[in-house]
């Protein structure tokens, strides 16, 4: 018997089918990565590359959610837009009810129970996306959250979802460091997501948000850091080779 | 969760767990079942049976003879009430508890119905205690303040009688509002509700200031009950007072106020405010 057809039915060895294919569609979407720096929070995307009649301005992946919450998702872009839109709804409630910016945990929590939900009941397929929640809270701390179609949710100094995320997230682990400024946050973004995207900075999108407000590095100033990067990589590669050559003798 | 946050969220329609209104949210979601009266109109129903402003007799009357006051200082917030009921010209008793201690920070008022009153704030309680555990912080004074008055919105025109200030301390510091049956819920720094408002709003708006000490609060909180008991024949008793502060609020020993008036009494009769002691308690 197929355990895989129905949602509300464990497998044998305790997995439901459905979610992870949904984890597998998730593979699928383009990149995304999510950096906590001291200050700041960046968000870096993978853009898909615009097709010649079509407007890139409405291929949107980074969603602003309230004033100072921001979501990425990689997988299928039309659930996104409903959680989205759920999402935006129940931030405005929370300042309705609470009259007070809800954190990014509390809309974390919201948007995992909804995916949760979605786990649970006859008749649905889960969302087939992974989202990276990026915000401020009133007490002006930088948070990141991911939440993943089975509906959990997890706090991170810096992650990565979409394709090639493993790759990304190894990156992540071996070059991040606490309390980064804001542009050193900006080149470790840019430089994980050049480990999988191969054409350059028209299409890669950042989002800098800080307790303030937030910006979007344009197109020159993204090639200007892959510039500073290029830079680095030879002189790292350059020192290494000064390392092995043999030492002059006097 | 109020009517329209009701329409606009999605999230109501999608849980089959719902209630009365959407329990996966966690701004707001209570889990009381209510009976309505039958009939496809509750308040045109209840209004027939009940009536504040006419004199009909046959109509069941609801009480407000209460004085309660509240005002924010300083140091913190100032509670103070009367206890007396009246059923129309019977003293039903001379000690009822108008404060509602909903929890260790924050205290609600009852003015009007008491049943009304002590029901709704111990759901509010409830709600409070579930935020807390939720978003794992204490609920703010507007939030709470807040659920309350959208709590009993549902209700409006069903014959629901409550005017109570919710008053507590939260991380804006101390904080006050007034939440009533009507859907009313307005911030202040000071407010009286009840049939004795009058004279205490007399008393309290000649002498307040924000940067009183807690002794002077606690003696303008005091007389302004007393002399609101002196005059209105629906208050009375004791006067039951708490000061809420940053760590919660605490309870203060209650004064009869047939004691306060021998206490009170003589200074009534000084004419000019300059001979009135508390003026010299300012000026010093």
């Amino acid at each position: 018997m197929s355990y895989d057809s129905a949602l509300t039915i464990f497998s044998p060895d305790g997995h439901l089918f459905q979610v992870e294919y949904a984890q597998e569609a998730v593979r699928k979407g383009t990149c995304a990565v999510g950096i906590c720096c001291k200050d700041s929070v960046i968000l870096g995307v993978e853009k898909k590359a615009a097709l010649k009649l079509q407007d890139s301005r409405t291929m949107r992946k980074i969603h602003r959610l309230d004033e100072h919450i921001f979501l990425a998702s990689a997988g299928l872009v039309a659930d996104a837009r409903v959680l989205v839109d759920m999402a935006r709804v129940e931030c405005q409630n929370h300042r309705l009810t609470v009259e007070d910016a809800p954190t990014v945990e509390f809309i974390s929590h919201y948007i995992a129970s909804v995916q949760q939900r979605y786990t649970q009941s006859g008749g649905r397929r889960p969302f087939g996306i992974s989202t990276l929640i990026v915000g401020f809270d009133p007490n002006n701390t930088p948070k990141l959250f991911q939440t993943d179609p089975s509906g959990i949710y997890y706090q991170w100094k810096a992650n990565a979802i979409g394709r090639n995320s493993k790759t990304v997230h190894e990156f992540l682990e071996k070059h991040y460091a606490q309390d980064m400024s804001e542009s050193d946050g900006i080149k470790l973004a840019v430089k994980s997501l050049l480990e999988v995207v191969q054409t350059g900075a028209k299409n890669i999108e950042i989002l800098v948000i800080t307790k303030d407000g937030n910006r979007t590095p344009n197109i020159q100033e993204i090639e200007q850091t892959i510039k500073t990067i290029e830079a680095e990589k030879v002189e790292e590669a350059e020192k290494k080779a000064n390392k092995r050559k043999p030492a002059t003798p006097a | 969760m109020n009517r329209i946050a009701e329409q606009l969220t999605l999230s109501a329609s999608d849980n089959p767990n719902n209630q009365l209104d959407g329990g996966s949210s966690n701004t707001c979601g209570t889990g009381v079942q209510f009976e309505l009266a039958s009939g496809n109109n509750p308040a045109a129903f209840t209004q027939q049976y009940t009536d504040v402003k006419s004199e009909k007799d046959a109509r069941i009357k609801m009480d407000h003879g209460t004085t309660t006051l509240a005002f924010k200082f300083k140091h913190g917030v100032l509670v103070a009430t009367d206890s007396r009921a009246t059923s129309g010209n019977v003293i039903a008793s001379q000690s009822v508890k108008k404060v509602i201690e909903i929890n260790p920070y924050l205290l609600g008022t009852m003015a009007g119905g008491a049943a009304d009153c002590s029901f709704w704030e111990r759901v509010l309680g409830m709600e409070c205690r579930l935020y807390e555990l939720r978003n794992k912080k204490r609920i703010s004074v507007a939030a709470a303040s807040k659920l309350l008055a959208n709590l009993v919105y549902r209700y409006k025109g069903m014959g629901l009688s409550m005017g109570t200030m919710v008053a507590g301390w939260d991380e804006s510091g101390p904080g006050l509002y007034y939440v009533d049956s009507e859907g009313q819920r307005v911030v202040n720094d000071l407010f009286s509700v009840g049939s004795g408002s009058t004279f205490a709003y007399g008393v309290l708006d000649s002498h307040y200031r924000f940067d009183m000490s807690v002794e002077e609060a606690k003696d303008l909180g005091r007389r302004a009950i007393y002399h609101a008991t002196h005059r209105d024949a629906y208050s009375g008793g004791i006067v039951r007072m708490y000061w809420v502060k940053e760590d919660g609020w605490v309870a203060y020993p209650l004064e009869d106020v047939g004691e306060l008036y021998f206490r009170y009494h003589p200074e009534i009769k000084l004419t000019h405010a300059a001979e009135s002691p508390l003026t010299a308690q300012r000026a010093a």
